[in-house]
């Protein structure tokens, strides 16, 4: 999944101060599931937003809802009879949820609430970890299923660096170097002469290096 | 916040839920510019009635100290 | 290894079966050549060729190719450094180009130290193209005189192509394998990190050579002489892939206040001494990075001196 990270309250309150009426939209997506924009954390965010306007002794009108994705045209149609009457909408869903909304409705202001960051799953409850870069030409099946492109902080093909240590990313600690996990298990199934045939350079142009992408499935297309 | 003894709650792991949830509201307060010392969150067994009222009475106080919430609106109700 | 394939110094020293003895400068940061200069003054005539690191540490100095180009004025010959971490591969094989056309004959090429760890952290991170590709890149511009994209090459680089090898990072078991492919990749000369635990070195030379590896490639042995008890703590718990034994601690701390800088200077020389002799090594090469006037004292009791001429 996508995900983000709420941005801190600072960043969001500096966003509405010249807003007097709210509404805070949620997505049912990625940010529910990494627990960052669903539902309930836009309820959160809509009471600190209160909060916080009442502390400066002034009032904030913060509505709230929630609705399955704000990546499709038909769910972003459906709040067309809302938006208008706000001053601005807070957007808790990825980047791509406000850039929808904006297209679709460019009268309105519509604010990110969160930061997005990565491509990821949860290693553990409350903890998510970035797996895949986006690179467009998915190798991992050189690499036993690990992807060195998004998990080697140098992206290396022929790696460890010589800055692994103890099964760590001589960045941080926190990071493990995913090249002594792979090595490790070619070593163990026998197939360490895998990672010994030379990778050529990579062919960059269908990551983001190559600009904007778009995906276009013909046969879906009206 | 009151909740059982660690180790000891009925729905096993309530306490420890509460805990965290106090300290994310203790980090948001703070961001906010309130007292975090307004929450807080004690444990204690349901038959500790002395114990209860020893909290309840140093949370009063704690408040007293700090005043009137600052969220308070300035026209009362 | 008939015809010589970049003529450089280095190149003809190791040819001629000379136990070579290499140096290391790091560019200022800043544009002042005359500090430049005085550091490289200490290194004439005492070394084979000078390594000439890039934004080492990621920390900003004067790049690289400029600073070889400076030493070769000075009549020195350098050994240009080169990492992945800054540049794509149009500004590699440019960055090639000009150094060669500046008279550069032996390029190092090496991933880079990430970004994080310099003074330029919020920096974009490039790693378009990684070492070991490096290597094959250059290995093809010099023999088939072609661009990695297959184009002719208008005066194609001849380059003496060096690569790193640390034989103490993990997995230890994959190392020589690594070091294996930077030889089939096309790494002429090799130079390692540097050595503290000889005895693991040993073990390593000794699988380097069974598989031949000596006869291919040039090895050098990294030595850096420990200045100070902090020094070698420091080395032994904050960088990754160093291996400081004990004993050694233990034993500059024995030399006493004050003479801990000639008690790692003598075992360096040591170091090197052993080295001479060891089957598979062909040279030293010595990181005396902002200690280059002790170099002339080292390469002299290590009985580096003098240098051949070839």
């Amino acid at each position: 999944m996508i995900v983000a990270n709420r941005k801190p309250l600072a960043e969001i309150r500096e966003m509405v101060e010249n807003c007097d009426k709210i509404l805070i939209l949620g997505c049912k997506g990625c940010v529910t599931v990494c627990n960052v924009g669903g539902a309930r954390e836009v309820s959160i965010l809509a009471s600190i937003l209160r909060i916080a306007r009442k502390k400066e002794g002034r009032l904030l009108h913060v509505d709230e809802m929630t609705i399955e994705r704000q990546c499709d045209p038909e769910y972003i149609e459906q709040v067309k009879d809302r938006v208008g009457q706000y001053d601005a909408v807070v957007s808790m869903a990825c980047g791509v949820g406000p850039q929808f909304l904006s297209e679709a409705y460019p009268a309105q202001r519509f604010f990110p609430a969160v930061n997005t960051t990565f491509f990821g799953g949860a290693i553990q409850h409350g903890v998510w970890a970035e797996r895949c870069a986006g690179c467009g030409t998915c190798i991992i099946h050189y690499f036993d299923g690990m992807c060195p492109i998004a998990r080697c902080s140098k992206s290396l093909l022929h790696g460890p660096c010589g800055g692994s240590a103890n099964g760590k990313c001589e960045i941080s600690k926190e990071v493990d170097c995913i090249w002594d996990k792979i090595v490790r298990k070619k070593m163990e199934e026998g197939h360490l002469k895998d990672l010994l045939d030379p990778k050529p350079p990579k062919d960059w142009r269908t990551a983001r290096d190559g600009g904007p992408r778009k995906s276009v499935r013909e046969e879906l297309v009206q | 916040m009151a909740g059982c003894l660690e180790g000891e709650c009925h729905f096993l792991t309530g306490n420890f839920k509460a805990k965290k949830r106090v300290q994310y509201v203790k980090k948001v307060l703070e961001e906010l510019g309130i007292e975090p010392e307004r929450v807080e969150m004690f444990n204690l067994s349901a038959g500790e009635g002395p114990r209860f009222a020893e909290i309840a009475t140093e949370m009063t106080e704690r408040i007293r100290e700090l005043g009137p919430s600052p969220v308070k609106p300035q026209n009362a109700a | 290894m008939s015809e010589l394939k970049s003529g450089s110094n280095l190149e003809k020293v190791l040819k001629a079966g000379h136990f070579a003895f290499t140096g290391e400068c790091g560019p200022p940061k800043g544009a002042n050549v005359e500090h430049l200069r005085e550091k490289l003054s200490h290194l004439k005539g005492k070394v084979d060729a000078v390594n000439i690191t890039d934004n080492q540490t990621a920390v900003v100095r004067m790049s690289s190719w400029a600073a070889c180009a400076i030493l070769i004025q000075e009549g020195l010959e350098p050994n240009f450094q080169m990492v992945c971490r800054d540049r794509n591969r149009l500004a590699i094989q440019s960055d090639i180009l000009g150094a060669y056309a500046l008279g550069v004959r032996n390029m190092l090429c090496l991933s880079g130290d990430h970004q994080t760890f310099g003074n330029h952290p919020q920096a974009k991170n490039v790693y378009d193209i990684d070492s070991m590709q490096l290597i094959s890149l250059v290995k093809k511009m010099r023999d088939e005189q072609k661009f990695m994209n297959d184009e002719e090459i208008d005066v194609a680089p001849k380059l003496f192509i060096g690569a790193a090898s640390n034989p103490f990072a993990e997995p230890f078991e994959f190392r020589v394998y690594r070091l294996a492919m930077k030889i089939d990749s096309g790494a002429d000369f090799i130079q390692t990190q540097c050595i503290y635990n000889m005895q693991r070195f040993r073990g390593f030379m000794k699988r380097a050579v069974d598989m031949g590896l000596h006869e291919r490639c040039y090895i050098l042995a990294g030595i850096t002489p420990m200045k100070s008890v902090g020094m070698a703590q420091y080395m032994a718990k904050a960088v990754p892939g160093m291996d400081v034994p004990e004993s050694l601690i233990k034993r500059l701390r024995g030399a006493g206040k004050g003479k801990v800088a000639e008690e790692g200077i003598k075992f360096a020389v040591e170091q090197i001494q052993e080295l001479k002799e060891m089957e598979g090594v062909a040279g030293v090469h010595l990181m005396a990075i902002e200690w280059e006037h002790r170099v002339p004292e080292i390469a002299e009791r290590a009985g580096m001196l003098p240098r051949p001429k070839v």
